[in-house]
């Protein structure tokens, strides 16, 4: 009986993961197969790779995606560690408001915040004289700092809630400065958190459309932008070759990141 | 080694007070238990003292220092936390090292005292280990030498074996007193566990909502509680509550609410006046029979409780119910249902404040 439920959980997550895997894989295939309507059999061939390299929409739409979520990524980490350290570590006063405050965010459906950035950024233009400025890269990277920072603050604010403050005091009390506490033992407790934390945040602003969307000025895009424009213009599997790309990329990142969290996300003994 | 003392200390948190004038003595050497519900303000109290909280009013005093503006990490103080708080990311050598390490003692130093620190709590040998591969025993071991290895003027302990299991927290506790003998340090020890407060300590006190209510040694808080909190806190009693009758060779006659008599020694005892006499279960004996004269009741047996090495009765006294201990010695248990006389010495009644 239990050799029979072994092997059929097996069987279950097998499933699944076809599930999740199987039109990844499709779509990578195509991204090195010659023919360019999908058509079997399949031919092994780089040219959309080649074709990639010379679509220079494509890649300056990709390095805006890259460069956005990079900066992003630096900011909210940032600014969403120091808010989850204060809210795990300090009281004041309004924290609890603050924090219930965090959470709409989140639900709220993207599209419903793009609409309020687009207002709201057109009406500083307004307001300032300088229309221009409604979009832009600027007002991108703006939207998606505010769209990331509550996540991080929860995953922060997770593993932070993991180890109790009792480290901290335990530290103070054998002799370490604020500054020698901080650095050797809140700093290494919180690395996986932050870690995770920033791959959080930068998955969310390279995968960010509609906020990418409505800000982008006419003339500038971000990857998901240009593709979703592309594929409406009917599309070739330059898009695979760099989907193709952009997953080796990314899985290969989370590969790291994996380690690095088993690697330091060792609990305390007892809780 | 040092000598703490702390006078007139007050702490609150908006109406109430955690602590509401606290003036106590930890005297060089001692082992000192802090014993009380919780939110009574022991644990407040060792806070203070480590210096995670700062007090309103009053003030503590190590070997005559005001330490109110000595910041933690130059108090020299020794902690072990209630789950230890050992660093997850460093090893049991490297947790012990730490306090040494911040303080940039010369390596060759800190490996001869990490390891003098490691053969006092008797862990030689795990160095290598992470905190999370040791036993709940094994880490309060850890916290113990972390805590002893940079040398502090004093060590507080913040319920330290609450965590463990029964067989384990007794061991630990033999441990404890042996390791706090050996080295002579002061030590101030939460609980609210009153067994191991009275098992550890040179000296408790009771705190009761910010105050202390009692403070002794340990043999003389439990026999002479002052007042019915402290009794009922510290063991467990029957409260008989009574008048005055008569005064005569140095003894006091008391008539019981609900009927029988008690005679105890006069102490300051006014003839008339109301009192509150606290009686410990085990100094009652527990016979089949009538009573007869003072000391004496007679009553049912409403429950018998066999719990091993001990007997537990209670026992209807009129409307009053009594509870008796009794050693499981040879003979055969009283049943329920059946008649007794409790007798008790007249030393055992103790006079406690309402």
């Amino acid at each position: 009986m239990r050799r029979f439920l072994d092997g059929g959980i097996r069987l279950y997550l097998v499933l699944v993961l076809i599930f999740l895997y199987l039109p990844i894989l499709v779509m990578a295939l195509f991204a090195f197969n010659r023919s360019p309507l999908y058509g079997l059999p399949f031919e092994f061939d780089l040219v959309w790779f080649e074709a990639l390299a010379g679509n220079k929409r494509l890649l300056q739409a990709g390095w805006n995606s890259v460069w956005i979520a990079l900066a992003n990524t630096v900011i909210a980490t940032t600014l969403g560690t120091m808010a989850a350290v204060a809210f795990g570590r300090y009281t004041f006063r309004g924290k609890t408001l603050m924090q219930a405050l965090l959470f709409p965010p989140i639900a709220i459906p993207w599209l419903v915040i793009g609409t309020a950035m687009l207002v709201f950024f057109f009406w500083v233009g307004r307001s300032v004289g300088a229309p221009g400025m409604a979009r832009g890269l600027h007002a991108i990277l703006l939207g998606h700092v505010a769209l990331s920072l509550p996540y991080v603050i929860f995953v922060v604010g997770a593993r932070l809630n993991d180890y109790p403050k009792a480290l901290e005091e335990a530290a103070a009390t054998l002799g370490a400065t604020p500054w020698q506490v901080f650095r050797r033992v809140s700093v290494p407790i919180l690395a996986p958190g932050v870690v995770a934390a920033a791959l959080f945040a930068f998955a969310v602003s390279f995968d960010q459309f509609v906020i990418s969307y409505f800000l982008a000025p006419p003339g500038v895009t971000t990857l998901p932008v240009e593709i979703y424009t592309s594929i409406r213009k009917g599309f070739t599997p330059e898009i695979n070759a760099i989907s193709t790309i952009i997953i080796a990329v990314s899985m290969g990142l989370m590969l790291v990141v994996a380690r690095f969290y088993r690697f330091g996300g060792e609990r305390s003994g007892n809780e | 080694m040092s000598e703490v003392a702390v006078t007139g200390a007050i702490k609150r948190y908006g109406q109430v007070a955690a602590l509401d004038g606290v003036d106590l003595t930890f005297a060089d050497g001692e082992f000192f238990g802090l014993l009380g519900p919780s939110g009574s303000g022991k644990t407040t109290l060792l806070r203070a003292i480590a210096g995670f909280i700062a007090l309103d009013a009053g003030e503590i005093r190590v070997d005559g220092t005001d330490i109110a503006r000595i910041p933690v990490h130059k108090r020299n103080i020794g902690m072990v936390f209630q789950n230890y708080a050992l660093f997850p990311h460093m090893s049991v050598a490297e947790n012990v090292a730490f306090g040494l390490d911040v303080r940039d003692v010369p390596a060759a130093e800190i490996k001869a005292r990490v390891a003098e620190s490691l053969d006092l709590v008797r862990l030689s040998g795990l160095e290598a280990r992470r905190p999370r591969q040791l036993s709940g025993g094994q880490q309060q071991r850890v916290a113990l030498a972390r805590a002893l290895v940079t040398r502090p003027s004093v060590l507080l302990l913040d319920e330290p074996l609450s965590a463990l299991d029964k067989h384990l927290r007794q061991e630990m506790q033999v441990e404890l007193r042996r390791i706090q003998r050996q080295i002579g340090i002061t030590t101030i020890f939460v609980t609210h566990d009153q067994e191991e407060a009275l098992t550890l300590s040179d000296r408790v006190a009771i705190f009761n909502q910010g105050r202390v209510v009692q403070a002794g040694a340990p043999r003389a808080v439990y026999e002479r509680p002052v007042n019915r909190f402290a009794a009922g806190f510290l063991g467990e009693a029957n409260f008989l509550e009574g008048q005055v009758t008569a005064l005569s060779g140095g003894e006091a006659r008391v008539a019981l609410v609900g009927g029988g008599e008690l005679a105890l020694p006069q102490g300051d005892l006014a003839a008339g006046s109301a009192v509150l006499i606290a009686l410990r279960p085990e100094k009652i004996s527990i016979e089949p029979g009538m009573a007869v004269g003072a000391n004496a009741v007679a009553g049912r047996i409403t429950a018998a409780i066999f719990s091993g090495s001990s007997l537990t009765y209670r026992v209807a006294v009129g409307e009053r119910l009594m509870i008796v201990f009794e050693q499981n010695k040879s003979r055969a248990p009283l049943t329920e249902g059946s008649e007794v006389v409790l007798r008790w010495n007249a030393a055992d009644n103790v006079v406690v404040a309402p």
